[in-house]
């Protein structure tokens, strides 16, 4: 069995005191229209990526507060070495610039009225220029498990996640929280039918009482659509590999978490403020949840499926795990772990989580996951509701 | 003989097909410890990763799996059917 200290890992040392594991230069567009000037920097300097997305104008309250952390989350997250930030008027473009300079890693914004897009382009071009060229210098080192922050979220699930790839999960988090590591769940809408487990697993009254509140939103949301989830929750889908309800989905997801306890439920997007397993309230919508697990900090994650969601993330190294014998003959090139072995009975859920650990110790080292080389690279904001 | 259903409890009244399963064939059945849980003879085709009924369950009984109801029945199933969306429903949602 693999023992959580027994993995090497190595990152980048951010001045926060926090690891990478990978080392972008990113090129963040605070609204929608400014997308085309991220892009325009990211053509011309190498190593720099363009995170373009739909949003970020008219937007207000609650939902604007997430766009702004998830924005901002996004170039705090360790595995960005640097931040080149570009919006269309100065203000919302400097309130993303501080929040990220917190972290005392490198960012700059620049805003297009006044300028347009070209001298825009040239001014943050230059800026990424010197960011790229301090990065490539960064040098790996030695970082200790309790440092990682990881998550997990499963798509495309099929009785083969519940039965192979999320127990596998489970499993492994169960070791990593005994070595000290963060980790984070979330997918609100699929703990339906299991959420009396995650409550028992809450660690005291308020974080049941935060848990509870969460889903309770979310429960009151279906109920004011008056509609029945079936054909979203499960998907078409997960029905077509043989899930039929949501509670049997739910109790594949769970499988996730193993014995692990919940430390907090944090709302989306925020930094987990200690060690241990925490809940996300998030949207079970794959690249929408990986953002969110960015943006709070993650580093990698595992993502077990089913029928093959081929969801990636441009910043978090998404880890695909399934056990499902077509899925693998059929598109092996998009899974990482290989757990088919499990319905053989020909491995078990500590041999399994072995592989899976062994694959994560690669990855966090610099080898490229499927996703990562296939570029899916979804980056997409949770929107709560419409705009101004 | 050579499991082709999986169980996540011995008690549980479904188990997974870790193969395509052809009607009329007789099926070993394991649960996920590897402890042997019997055979069944397959009342239809049941296709890789889909459910089969462990005994007869009658309408409106709750579906056992992981050893928790995960929905009822919406019609009388016979042991060695497939369960799935045409004779299963969830316990939720009921709006």
């Amino acid at each position: 069995m693999i023992t959580p200290n027994k993995m090497k890992l190595t990152g980048f040392r951010r001045p926060d005191g926090r690891f990478g594991i990978r080392n972008h230069v990113i090129i963040l567009p605070v609204d929608d229209i400014s997308n085309a000037a991220a892009n325009g920097v990211a053509a011309l300097i190498k190593g720099t990526m363009a995170l373009p997305h739909a949003y970020g104008r008219l937007q207000f309250g609650e939902d604007l507060e997430l766009t702004f952390r998830t924005l901002a989350g996004t170039g705090r997250n360790p595995n960005v070495a640097a931040t080149v930030v570009i919006g269309i008027e100065p203000k919302w473009t400097e309130r993303i610039v501080k929040e990220i300079a917190k972290t005392g890693k490198p960012v700059a914004g620049f805003s297009i009225e006044r300028h347009g897009d070209l001298r825009t382009i040239e001014a943050a071009s230059r800026k990424a220029m010197e960011f790229v060229q301090y990065a490539t210098e960064m040098q790996r080192e030695p970082f200790p498990v309790k440092k990682l922050m990881m998550s997990t979220k499963c798509g495309e699930s099929d009785t083969t996640t519940g039965l192979s790839s999320c127990p596998t999960v489970g499993r492994v988090f169960e070791r990593l929280i005994g070595a000290g590591a963060t980790l984070i769940f979330g997918e609100t809408s699929e703990l339906t039918g299991g959420e009396d487990i995650i409550q028992s697993r809450c660690v005291n009254a308020k974080v049941l009482a935060e848990f509870n509140r969460m889903f309770e939103g979310y429960t009151d949301l279906i109920t004011s659509q008056g509609v029945d989830l079936l054909g979203s929750q499960p998907t078409e889908g997960n029905i077509r590999g043989g899930l039929t309800t949501i509670e049997e989905k739910a109790m594949g997801n769970i499988q996730k978490i193993g014995r692990c306890k919940v430390q907090s439920a944090l709302e989306p997007a925020v930094e987990p403020a200690g060690p241990g397993l925490h809940f996300m309230d998030s949207s079970s919508a794959a690249a929408e949840m990986v953002t969110l697990c960015g943006a709070a900090g993650s580093v990698v994650h595992y993502f077990p499926t089913g029928q093959g969601n081929v969801i990636g993330n441009p910043i978090v190294p998404v880890i695909k795990l399934s056990g499902n014998p077509l899925t693998l003959e059929t598109m092996s090139e998009h899974i990482d772990v290989d757990l088919t072995g499990i319905l053989r009975m020909e491995m078990n859920l500590d041999q399994a989580a072995d592989a899976a650990m062994t694959v994560l110790e690669r990855t966090i080292n610099g080898r490229l996951t499927a996703a990562e080389a296939l570029r899916h690279d979804e980056y997409v904001l949770t929107k709560l509701y419409r705009s101004a | 003989m050579k499991h082709g259903i999986l169980l996540h409890e011995f008690a549980d009244d479904v188990g997974v097909a870790v193969e395509d399963l052809k009607k009329g064939s007789k099926i070993g059945v394991v649960t996920l410890e590897g402890k042997a849980a019997g055979s069944i003879k397959l009342l239809n085709n049941v296709p890789l990763g889909h459910k089969v009924a462990m005994r007869d369950l009658a309408l409106d009984k709750p579906v056992i799996k992981y050893g928790r109801p995960v929905g009822k029945a919406v019609q009388a199933i016979a042991k060695g059917a497939h369960v799935h969306v045409h004779n299963v429903k969830t316990l939720r949602w009921s709006i």
